[in-house]
């Protein structure tokens, strides 16, 4: 058999995977109660069963029906700007928000077309000094400035 | 006329400075976001809900809603002047609008589309006002079976105008709805999908996907495209349509309008809809359909007026039902819910002010949005010119501190990078992320309500059958799916959304 649509079999067995991983999970963990007293399984089993089969439906038509071939992923931006977000989160209680904002501005600019160092300073220095500004002192978010170990922050 | 009395008591709450005010900010934000590509109204409601919570509920959702009704006001300036749309649903409005501005007429162009928009903007509050009274009414008899009917019916209207594969849009609902009741059961008190993490106890945050999935993904798909844009900034000096293009955009202004305040009303509907729908209409009923495509105004002020028509009447069912048609009306119901508020059909007689004091408010906004679109442009213009370099780490810093000022927790970014990542592969494989986003909306609702309606049935499903309403609802969304998957119908949905490349 050959592949004739690859957009359609990989979304196939993208849905096919989810449904059977709710249905199976759902399955073994939780009650299923009956219908008049619904169960916590009860409602992802449907659902999970329903997704499956669509996920199958799809996964079978790649088979038949010619289609477009999936794109190329552009893996450079993807893994810099996802990494660039999670850095900002997990940054941020022991280094501050002044640290996790460079973090973030200058690992998702090495994911764009060209990366100036001057550029993206000032880019950081603009959006650090509005960051501070308008959330932290402007709409008191409590989010902390000073890196952890400083015990008493300079800055508020 | 109580009509009269309830409007002029909005009106009342509308035009005290401070909503005023927070009705220019959400205008302002709105066109912002608007003429800027790669930052939708979602990821920006989003992104400011958290704030939201210092407000009053009047002023957070004056000022939502103008984020959302002026980012269609923005989307069309940059359509016309960079073929590129601000904002999705001016998708439709390069086609002709760029033509426009190539011929040296932008400005034409710019002008019919703010005053399309003004005039839709118009109509279709005065339409929210004179429908959502007895819609509320209606709604107020409704029970478990009739909310679970007019959710299924909702999700297979989002999945047939969703555009692309249907059965893709029908397994995006369903890889939703399942992603929603990741979290506590209310009913049992079962963890669910939560494996031992104890952030996703309360679920996965609404906010948290929608910015994934609309915002970072975004973002992603923007980037692998060179930036390569070419700005007729200088032709927009004459801004004043001539007397020929009044008299051909009028008819489409109102045929617009009407077609958009109905595309609006359906669950998943809503300004991209109300776009499409109208470019096709008018490129039919046009005597000359071949200057389609080639700077014909009718191409701008159909679509553009559609837009504007189709955002503001996508808040009946939020106001009237509690239940979202898009994205952005489940953000304002989260916002509702941020102050407390149940949305649902008693919001209208529990909080008047708040109710037509958001509807006076739109007027007011539209009457904004005119002036700083149009003797404003330049500013706007110049935006343009701020290169994408610069753009999208802010907005990734805006989107970061959204996400995680909503429990000062880092595992919410995490969940944001994921989602993120999951978007960018839905885009690759043309899977709709639209459908996805409702039916993780509706997925708690939707299991409570059946669960409900099958113990008062004691268990028998017929119960949506029987009763009148759910019939009705259960019956349209079959004719629905079955009509759709009619091959006839099937090639020309296929070609509606055509136009688009």
């Amino acid at each position: 058999m050959k592949i004739k649509s690859p957009k359609d079999f990989w979304s196939g067995l993208m849905f096919l995977g989810f449904g059977l991983f709710f249905v199976i999970w759902a399955a073994i963990h939780y009650q299923m109660g009956t219908a008049v007293r619904m169960g916590p399984a009860y409602f992802p089993i449907l659902l999970g069963g329903l997704l499956s089969v669509l996920g199958l439906a799809i996964l079978l038509e790649s088979f038949v029906v010619e289609g477009p071939p999936v794109p190329a992923f552009a893996f450079r931006p993807l893994i810099l700007i996802s990494v660039g977000c999670v850095l900002y989160g997990y940054l941020m209680k022991p280094l501050g928000l002044f640290v996790a904002t460079l973090a973030l501005v200058v690992v998702s600019a090495f994911g764009g077309h060209e990366f100036k160092w001057k550029e993206v300073l000032i880019l950081y220095v603009i959006l650090m000094l509005f960051s501070w500004l308008v959330f932290v002192r402007g709409l008191t978010l409590p989010f902390p400035l000073c890196p952890d170990f400083i015990a008493n922050c300079p800055i508020r | 006329m109580e009509i009269f009395h309830n409007l002029v008591m909005g009106f009342g709450v509308a035009i005290t400075p401070i909503h005023l005010l927070y009705a220019l900010i959400g205008c302002l934000l709105g066109t912002l976001i608007g003429v800027l590509p790669g930052i939708g109204p979602v990821a920006t409601i989003a992104m400011l809900l958290p704030i939201t919570f210092n407000l009053s509920p009047v002023a957070a959702l004056i000022m939502l809603a103008g984020i959302y009704y002026g980012a269609q006001y923005g989307g069309s300036t940059t359509a016309i002047l960079v073929n590129i749309p601000g904002e999705s649903s001016s998708v439709v409005t390069c086609l002709d609008g760029y033509q426009m501005a190539r011929q040296g007429r932008a400005g034409p162009a710019l002008a019919v589309a703010a005053l399309g928009s003004f005039f839709a903007g118009c109509v279709s509050t005065l339409i929210i006002a004179l429908a959502a009274p007895p819609l509320a009414e209606v709604a107020l008899k409704f029970g478990p079976s009739e909310y679970f009917s007019l959710m299924v019916f909702g999700l297979v209207a989002a999945t047939v105008l969703a555009h692309g594969s249907l059965i893709k849009a029908i397994a995006m609902v369903a890889f939703g709805l399942l992603l929603g009741i990741v979290g506590t059961d209310v009913n049992s008190g079962v963890l669910r999908f939560t494996f031992n993490i104890p952030e996703l106890s309360d679920g996965i945050g609404f906010v948290i996907v929608a910015m994934g999935m609309f915002g970072t993904a975004e973002i992603v798909a923007n980037l692998e495209l060179k930036d390569n844009r070419e700005i007729f900034t200088k032709d927009v000096k004459n801004l004043w349509p001539t007397r020929e293009d009044f008299k051909r955009a009028w008819a489409p202004v109102m045929r617009g309008t009407a077609l958009g305040s109905f595309l609006g009303i359906l669950p998943g509907g809503g300004a991209l809809l109300a776009s499409f729908g109208a470019y096709t209409l008018e490129k039919k009923v046009s005597r000359h359909p071949e200057q389609f495509g080639k700077g014909a105004i009718e191409g701008v002020a159909g679509p553009e007026s559609a837009n504007n028509a189709g955002a503001q009447t996508s808040f009946i069912p939020m106001l009237t039902l509690g239940i979202p048609s898009n994205a952005v009306m489940a953000l304002m119901i989260g916002a509702l819910m941020i102050q407390g508020i149940a949305p649902g059909p008693q919001v209208m007689n529990e909080k008047p002010q708040l109710f037509w004091g958001l509807i006076a408010s739109m007027w007011v906004g539209n009457l904004m949005l005119v002036v700083l679109n149009l003797p404003l442009i330049g500013m706007w213009v110049k935006l343009l010119t701020v290169p994408y370099r610069y753009l999208y780490p802010s907005i990734l810093v805006f989107m970061a501190i959204g996400v995680f000022s909503l429990s000062n927790n880092a595992f919410d970014v995490l969940i944001m990078a994921v989602f993120g990542v999951l978007g960018y592969i839905c885009v690759k494989l043309e899977c709709e992320p639209a459908p996805m986003i409702l039916g993780f909306i509706l997925g708690p609702l939707m299991e409570e309500n059946l669960r409900r309606a099958m113990l008062l049935s004691r268990g028998d499903p017929m119960t949506f059958i029987y009763k009148p309403i759910s019939a009705g609802f259960i019956i349209a969304a079959t004719i629905l799916l079955i009509v759709v998957a009619l091959p006839a119908i099937r090639k020309k949905r296929e070609e509606v959304f055509v136009e688009e490349v």
